[in-house]
C-alpha cells in the first residue's frame, strides 16, 4: 500500500519494547550466556522488559510475552531465538491474540547464526548483544502493515489428458468444480492408452483405461479440449487468465457421431502416412480416428496429407459419407479461447529415449530391432498385427533379446534410472514368452522391482523359463562370428554372473528404453513460470515433503512430468495434486506476505527501468499517470525492483531503507 | 584332480594397490563402477582375457594386487579405447591398464619370455638411445628374446618388405640425441621429489 | 598457413607408401608443409605402458619443438595422433602431469604452452581444403571402385575432435568425391589387434580375420586405412586369414594414395608398387590410371 517511507520520529519515542531471550533447552544456553544477553537487554535504551526463558515457543513461553504485552503495554517485541523460519508465525500469533498488530515482531537467530556455529563463549555472547541491539532499534520503526486477502476463483485448468490428468480431472469434477482438461493429441489417454497389458497385475491397460476416459468425456463439471494447447497465461494464484488454442480437426464436434463412414470412402484405399499412435508400424489414411477407443469419438483430419489441401481438387467422398450430418468442414480454421481459471494441474507427461543415439544397438539400420513401446503396439490386439508378433520383416522371432537400461544410468545420455524399465521389460518377456513360446534373454544390469507385488512378478517370471543374463549390452550387430549366427542379430555382451563374454542370437531385438521429459518441456515450464530441474524434471517445491507442488503458488504437477514413474504412483500424484488444488479453492483466499514492494508515486519519473527486472512481472507502466505500479498479489517481495530503481523510488514493506539502516547502525555501534 | 582351497582373508586385501589405483589417471571414478560389464562387452580383446576388464577394475580397485598384476589381460590391451567410449561412469580403463602394465613391469610380474612386455622394454630402450624407433630391428630384438624359431617364420615376409622399400635397415636416430636422456633423467628427478 | 608434419617413426619404414602418397596429396592441393626438424618417436603405446610420465614428456617435446616453429602439427598415424592429443589433455588436466614435464622440457630449453594444435590429415583435408575444393581437383575418378572405409580406434578414440566418434564419415566423404562407391562397413572402428600379431599371434590374427570377412562379404575391392599398423595387420597376413574354402585376396590401401591417384598421380608417386597383395590388374580392370 503506497506510504511515505518517512518514518514518525513519534515512533521511536513511543515505542516501548520486550525483548525475550530462548535457552532452546542447551542449544542456544549452552554456548551463550543468555542471562547476560537478558540483562543486556534491559539496558537498552525503549526496552521495558526483557526476560530469558527455557522455551520460548512453548505454551507457557508465548503466555509470558502475552501477559507482559497487556501488563507493561508493550507496543514491540524481539524475540532472540531460533530461525524464524521456524517459529516466526508462531510469535506473530502471540501478537495478534494480545491485541498487536503482528509485524511489530522481530526476530534474532541467535541459535543457527550464533550458537551452532561458534565456540568460543564469550565472543558468541557478544555477538548476540550486537544483533539484539539491532533488532530492538529496528523493531521501533516497523510499521502495522496487514495482510491482504486473494479469492481463489474455484474453476480449474488441467493440462495433460493422460492418466494423471484424467484422475486429477475426475476427482476435482467430483468434487464438484469445474474443470478445463486441455489436451494437444486429438484424444485424451496417453502413454498409457498405448500399452497392452499393465504391470504387476497384467491387467489391460485400455479395460481399466477406457471407464475412466468415457467418464471424463461424459463429466457434467469437465470440459474436455482436445487437439487443444495453452498458449498464453497470465495472472496469480486464484485468478488465471488462459488462452487456449483450438487446433482445427476440419470436423465439426458437436455434429460427429465417430461413425467412421468418412474414413472408409477415402479416396485413398488404403492409409499411406505413417500412424501414429501405431508409432509408424502400420499407416493411416488422410482422415482417421487415433485408436477404437478414442475419447471424444471424433475424426480428425491431417492437413499434412489430406489432398484437398493440397490440390484443392478431391471428390471428397467423406462429406459424401457424412451426409445428412454435414460434420465436415474444410474451412474450419484454428481458434483461441479464453478462460479464467484459480488453479491449475500440469500432467504433461513424458517421452521415451531416442535408441539412435546409441547407434551400436542397430535401431534403425535392422528392421527387427524394436522399442519397448513399438513392442506394446505389435502385443496389442487392436496394433497394426493384430496383437500377432509379427517383425517388419514377416517372421515370427522364435527368439527375442530384451536390452534393459538403454538410455538409462548412462553418462552419456541419461544419468537417472527410469524406474520403469526392469518392470516392463518383466512384463514384455511374460508377454512374448506367453504369445510365441520363443527363448527370451533379458540383459539387465539390476532388476528393480520395488513397487507392491513387483517381486513377486519378478518370481513368477523366474519360472517362465525366460532367460536373465547380467550384463550391459555392448553391441546388436548381424555379423555372423559363428555358423549359427548366420540370419541372426548377435548380442554381445559380458555375462558377469558367469565372467565372460557372450554372443547371443536372436531374430528380434526389443530395446528397453528410458523415460526423459518432454521435447517442449522447457517452453511449457516458462509458460507457466514454473522451473525444471536440471536434469529437464518439473521441479517440485520439496522433493520429500511437496511433490506435487511447485515455487508458483497455484499450480501443481502430477505424474511423469515431475520424474520418471509407474502408473500407481501418476495416479497417486494426480490425486494429491487434486487435493492441494481443492485445498486452496476450499480456504476460499489465501493471505500472502505482505513485504510487497510500492512505488512512491511522488518520487517516480516514469523511467521504466524496474519493469524489465521483476522476475514475476509484477510491474506495469500507468500511461496516464506515466508511472510505474506494482500488482501487490504478483510482488514476492525479491527486492530487485527496489534495488534497481535508478531514483530510489521504490520502497518495500518491512524493508524500508530506515528500518534496514537503523539495523545496521545498531549493530555497529559498540556496546 | 587338483583341489584348490579358495578363500580370501581382509588381512590379504592390499590396501596401498586399491589407494594407488584410484589415484591413477583415469581411476577418477573407479569407485562408482556399476560391474555393468559394457566394457567387456566392447573389447575386442576379452575373448582372451582370464579376467575380462570388468573384473579386472573391480579386483584392482578392491586391493587384490597379486591377481591382477599377474593377470595376461593387461597385456592383452592394445588400448583402442573401445571400452570408455560406452562406460555409463566415464571411467578411463584404458589409462588404467597403462598403468598396471607400467606397475607390473616395475615389480617384475610377469614371465621373462612373454613377448608383450618384452616388446614395450625393447621399444623404449630403443627410444632412450635413438630418440626413434627403427621397425626391422625392434622385431628382431623381440623375437631374440622370446621366440627365436619365429624370426625364421616371419623371414618371407621381410623379404617382400625389405624389396618393397617398406624396411629400413639402416638405425634411425635423431640429431639431439642426449636431450632424450637429459629429459628422463629430470622426470626420474621430479618424480623422487614428488614421491610419486 | 604451413604445418609441421610429424611423420613418426612407421612412416618411414613399413608405412613408406602412406607418407609419399599424403605429400603428393598436400602439394597438388596447396597445403603447406615441412617435417618436423628433429621430432622424437612419440613412445605410442609402448613406452606409455612402461613409464608413463617419461612417455609424456617425450612427446611433449615434439609438441614444444613445433610451438618454437609456430607451427600446428599434421600427424598422420593414428598412434601419434592419439599419444600427441592426450599429453596436450593430459597436461592440461592433470597438474602433476604438466609439472613433470613443463620441468622435463626446460631442462632442454623447451616450453610447451599447450595451444599447439595437433590435427589428422583427413581433418584438414575435410575441413581446411574442403570436399568441394577436392571434388574439382580430381583428374582420375576412382570409377566406383568399392572400398571399404577403415578408421580403426585411435583417430576416434577417445578424441573424437574431428568425426564421429561411433560412426566417422570424413573418409567415406573423400572417397565418395574421388568417385569411389564407399561401401556400408560396420567394422570400420573395430581394433585391428595392433602389435598382437606379432606379440599374440593366435589373438592379433583373430581381429584381423573379422575385418578381412566383413570386408569380403560386403563386396569390397580395396579396404582403405589412415593407421599404419591396421594396414600391415590387415594385408600381410591375408593367406594366413584364408584357408582352403576361403581365399582372401584384398588389396589394402590408404586413403592418400586413392586421393592421390583420383587427384591424378601416377601408380609410382602414389607409391603403388610398395603393396604387397597386388594391385595393379585390379585398377586396369576398372579403367582406373595406372600409369
Amino acid at each position: 500500500m503506497p506510504e511515505t517511507s518517512n518514518p514518525s520520529a513519534a515512533n521511536r519515542e513511543t515505542a516501548r519494547v520486550g525483548v525475550y531471550v530462548c535457552h532452546c533447552g542447551t542449544n542456544i544456553a549452552g554456548t551463550v550466556d543468555v542471562k547476560a544477553l537478558a540483562d543486556y537487554g534491559a539496558s537498552l535504551p525503549g526496552v521495558a522488559v526483557s526476560r530469558e526463558y527455557k522455551y520460548m515457543c512453548s505454551d507457557p513461553g508465548q503466555a509470558l510475552i502475552q501477559q507482559d504485552i497487556r501488563d507493561h503495554k508493550l507496543n514491540r517485541i524481539v524475540v532472540a531465538s531460533c530461525s524464524p523460519l521456524l517459529h516466526e508465525p508462531t510469535f506473530r500469533r502471540v501478537l495478534n491474540r494480545a491485541g498487536i498488530n503482528p509485524f511489530f515482531l522481530q526476530m534474532v537467530n541467535i541459535r543457527e547464526h550464533v550458537s551452532w556455529v561458534h565456540l568460543d563463549k564469550a565472543a558468541a555472547t557478544q555477538k548476540t548483544k550486537d544483533l539484539v541491539r539491532a533488532a530492538v532499534r529496528r523493531v521501533s520503526l516497523h510499521k502495522p502493515l496487514q495482510k491482504r486477502q486473494v479469492p481463489i476463483n474455484p474453476t480449474v485448468l488441467v493440462v495433460g489428458g493422460g492418466i494423471a490428468g484424467i484422475h486429477a480431472a475426475l476427482t476435482l469434477a467430483d468434487a464438484g468444480k469445474q474443470v478445463y482438461l486441455v489436451e494437444r493429441e486429438p484424444t485424451i489417454g496417453g502413454h498409457m492408452a498405448m500399452f497392452d497389458k499393465t504391470f504387476p497385475t497384467l491387467d489391460c491397460a485400455a479395460c481399466i483405461l477406457t471407464p475412466k476416459m468415457t467418464s471424463v468425456g461424459s463429466h457434467p463439471h469437465i470440459k474436455l479440449w482436445t487437439y487443444s494447447e495453452v498458449v498464453q497465461v497470465e495472472g496469480y494464484v486464484g485468478n488465471y487468465k488462459v488462452k487456449v488454442k483450438h487446433k482445427p480437426r476440419y470436423v465439426i464436434d458437436d455434429l460427429c457421431i465417430g461413425c467412421q463412414e468418412c474414413i472408409a470412402a477415402c479416396v485413398y484405399k488404403e492409409g499411406k502416412t505413417a500412424d501414429e499412435f501405431n508409432l509408424g508400424l502400420s499407416k493411416r489414411k488422410p482422415v482417421y480416428l487415433p485408436f477404437p477407443q478414442a475419447v471424444p469419438q471424433k475424426v480428425v483430419i491431417d492437413r499434412e496429407t489430406c489432398i484437398e489441401f493440397k490440390s484443392g481438387k478431391c471428390k471428397k467422398t467423406c462429406i459424401e459419407a457424412c451426409g445428412d450430418r454435414h460434420a465436415i468442414d474444410f474451412k474450419q480454421k484454428e481458434s483461441f479461447e479464453e478462460i479464467e481459471v484459480g488453479t491449475i494441474v500440469l500432467a504433461t507427461g513424458f517421452k521415451t529415449f531416442d535408441p539412435k543415439r546409441n547407434p551400436y544397438y542397430g535401431y534403425g539400420r535392422y528392421p527387427n530391432v524394436y522399442t519397448s513401446l513399438e513392442m506394446e503396439r505389435l502385443i496389442n490386439a487392436s496394433g497394426p498385427t493384430n496383437g500377432e508378433i509379427v517383425m517388419r520383416d514377416g517372421k515370427k522371432p522364435q527368439s527375442v533379446g530384451i536390452i534393459h537400461c538403454v538410455g538409462s544410468r548412462d553418462a552419456n545420455t541419461n544419468r537417472w534410472c527410469s524406474k520403469v524399465c526392469c518392470m516392463y521389460s518383466l512384463k514384455l518377456a511374460h508377454l512374448v514368452r506367453e504369445r510365441t513360446g520363443a527363448e527370451v534373454f533379458n540383459f539387465y544390469i539390476d532388476m528393480r522391482t520395488p513397487g507392491k507385488g513387483y517381486e513377486e512378478f519378478y518370481d513368477r517370471l523366474l519360472d517362465e523359463g525366460v532367460h536373465f543374463v547380467r550384463g550391459r549390452v555392448a553391441e546388436v550387430s548381424d555379423f555372423a562370428a559363428h555358423s549359427s549366427e548366420k540370419g541372426k542379430l548377435v548380442i554381445r555382451a559380458e555375462d558377469t554372473l558367469a565372467g565372460f563374454v557372450r554372443r547371443i542370437p536372436v531374430d528380434m531385438v526389443i530395446l528397453s528404453v528410458g523415460l526423459e521429459p518432454q521435447a517442449d518441456a522447457q517452453d511449457v515450464r516458462r509458460l507457466f513460470n514454473i522451473s525444471c530441474a536440471s536434469e529437464g524434471w518439473f521441479l517440485e517445491r520439496h522433493p520429500q515433503l511437496a511433490p506435487v507442488s511447485t515455487f508458483t503458488e497455484g499450480v501443481y504437477i502430477a505424474g511423469a512430468c515431475q520424474g520418471p514413474k509407474d502408473i500407481p504412483d501418476s495416479v497417486a500424484q494426480a490425486g494429491a495434486a487434486a487435493a492441494e488444488a481443492l485445498a486452496l479453492i476450499d480456504a476460499q483466499f489465501v493471505e500472502p506476505e505482505p513485504y510487497t514492494a510500492f512505488v512512491l508515486e511522488g518520487d517516480c519519473s516514469g523511467c521504466k527501468s524496474c519493469i524489465p527486472l521483476c522476475p514475476y512481472q509484477a510491474i506495469s507502466f500507468l500511461e496516464e499517470k506515466k508511472k510505474a505500479s506494482i500488482n501487490e498479489v504478483l510482488c514476492k517481495g525479491c527486492g530487485t525492483c527496489v534495488a534497481g530503481c535508478p531514483s530510489g523510488s521504490i520502497a518495500q514493506n518491512f524493508f524500508e531503507d530506515e528500518e534496514i539502516f537503523e539495523e545496521i547502525e545498531g549493530v555497529l555501534a559498540y556496546a | 584332480m587338483n583341489l584348490q582351497r579358495r578363500v580370501k582373508f581382509e588381512a590379504e586385501r592390499d590396501h596401498e594397490f586399491a589407494q594407488w589405483i584410484s589415484h591413477e589417471v583415469g581411476g577418477e571414478k573407479l569407485r562408482h563402477c556399476l560391474q555393468c560389464g559394457l566394457c567387456s562387452g566392447s573389447c575386442p580383446l576379452s575373448l582372451y582375457m582370464d579376467y575380462t576388464p570388468r573384473r579386472l577394475m573391480y579386483l584392482a580397485r578392491e586391493g587384490f594386487k597379486a591377481e591382477v598384476l599377474s593377470s595376461l589381460s593387461i597385456w592383452l590391451c592394445t588400448s583402442c579405447y573401445a571400452c570408455i567410449v560406452e562406460c555409463p561412469k566415464n571411467i578411463n580403463i584404458t589409462e588404467l591398464m597403462y598403468a598396471l602394465k607400467e606397475r607390473a613391469i616395475q615389480e617384475k610380474f610377469y614371465p621373462r619370455r612373454f613377448p608383450v612386455p618384452v616388446m614395450a622394454q625393447q621399444f623404449s630402450r630403443m627410444v632412450r638411445s635413438s630418440g626413434r624407433v627403427t621397425e626391422s630391428w625392434l622385431i628382431m630384438r623381440v623375437f631374440l628374446r622370446t621366440a627365436i624359431w619365429r624370426l625364421l617364420g616371419m623371414g618371407g615376409l621381410g623379404l617382400k618388405l625389405l624389396r618393397a622399400g617398406r624396411m629400413r635397415l639402416k638405425r634411425e636416430k635423431i640429431g639431439h640425441r642426449r636431450e632424450i636422456g637429459q629429459m628422463l633423467d629430470t622426470v626420474e628427478a621430479t618424480r623422487k621429489e614428488l614421491g610419486a | 598457413m604451413k604445418y609441421a608434419y610429424y611423420p613418426g617413426c612407421s612412416l618411414k619404414g613399413t608405412g613408406r607408401a602412406y607418407e609419399e602418397s599424403l605429400l603428393a596429396v598436400f602439394r597438388a592441393l596447396g597445403i603447406e608443409f615441412e617435417e618436423l626438424a628433429d621430432w622424437n618417436c612419440c613412445g605410442a603405446t609402448s613406452y606409455m605402458s612402461v613409464d608413463q610420465l617419461s612417455s609424456y614428456a617425450l612427446a611433449a617435446r615434439n609438441l614444444a619443438l613445433a610451438e618454437r616453429e609456430h607451427k600446428d602439427i599434421i600427424a598422420p598415424c593414428a598412434a601419434c595422433y592419439l599419444v600427441l592429443n592426450k599429453t596436450q589433455h593430459y597436461m592440461h588436466d592433470y597438474p602433476e602431469i604438466k609439472l613433470v614435464v613443463t620441468r622435463a622440457l626446460s631442462a632442454i630449453g623447451l616450453t610447451c604452452d599447450g595451444h599447439t594444435r595437433v590435427r589428422h590429415p583427413l581433418d584438414i583435408l575435410l575441413h581446411e581444403v574442403g570436399v568441394p575444393a577436392i571434388a574439382a581437383k580430381v583428374k582420375a575418378p576412382l570409377r566406383g571402385l568399392k572400398v571399404a572405409p577403415y578408421y580403426g580406434c585411435q583417430i576416434v578414440r577417445p578424441y573424437a575432435t574431428f568425426d564421429d566418434q561411433r560412426n566417422p564419415t570424413s573418409m567415406d566423404q573423400l572417397l565418395a568425391a574421388c568417385g569411389a562407391k564407399v561401401i556400408n562397413y560396420s567394422s570400420k572402428t573395430q581394433c585391428c589387434g595392433a602389435s598382437q600379431k606379432g606379440t599374440l599371434p593366435e589373438v592379433g590374427l583373430d581381429r584381423i580375420r573379422r575385418l578381412l570377412s566383413e570386408a569380403q562379404a560386403e563386396g569390397a575391392e580395396v579396404i582403405a586405412t589412415v593407421c599404419p599398423l591396421c594396414q600391415f595387420n590387415l594385408e600381410c597376413f591375408q593367406e594366413e586369414v584364408g584357408n582352403a574354402h576361403h581365399h582372401i585376396s584384398i588389396p589394402v590401401l590408404y586413403f592418400s594414395q586413392l586421393l592421390a591417384l583420383a587427384l591424378g598421380a601416377s601408380a609410382k608417386i602414389a607409391g603403388l608398387q610398395r603393396c604387397l597383395v597386388p594391385v595393379k590388374r585390379l585398377l586396369t580392370s576398372k579403367e582406373i590410371a595406372y600409369a
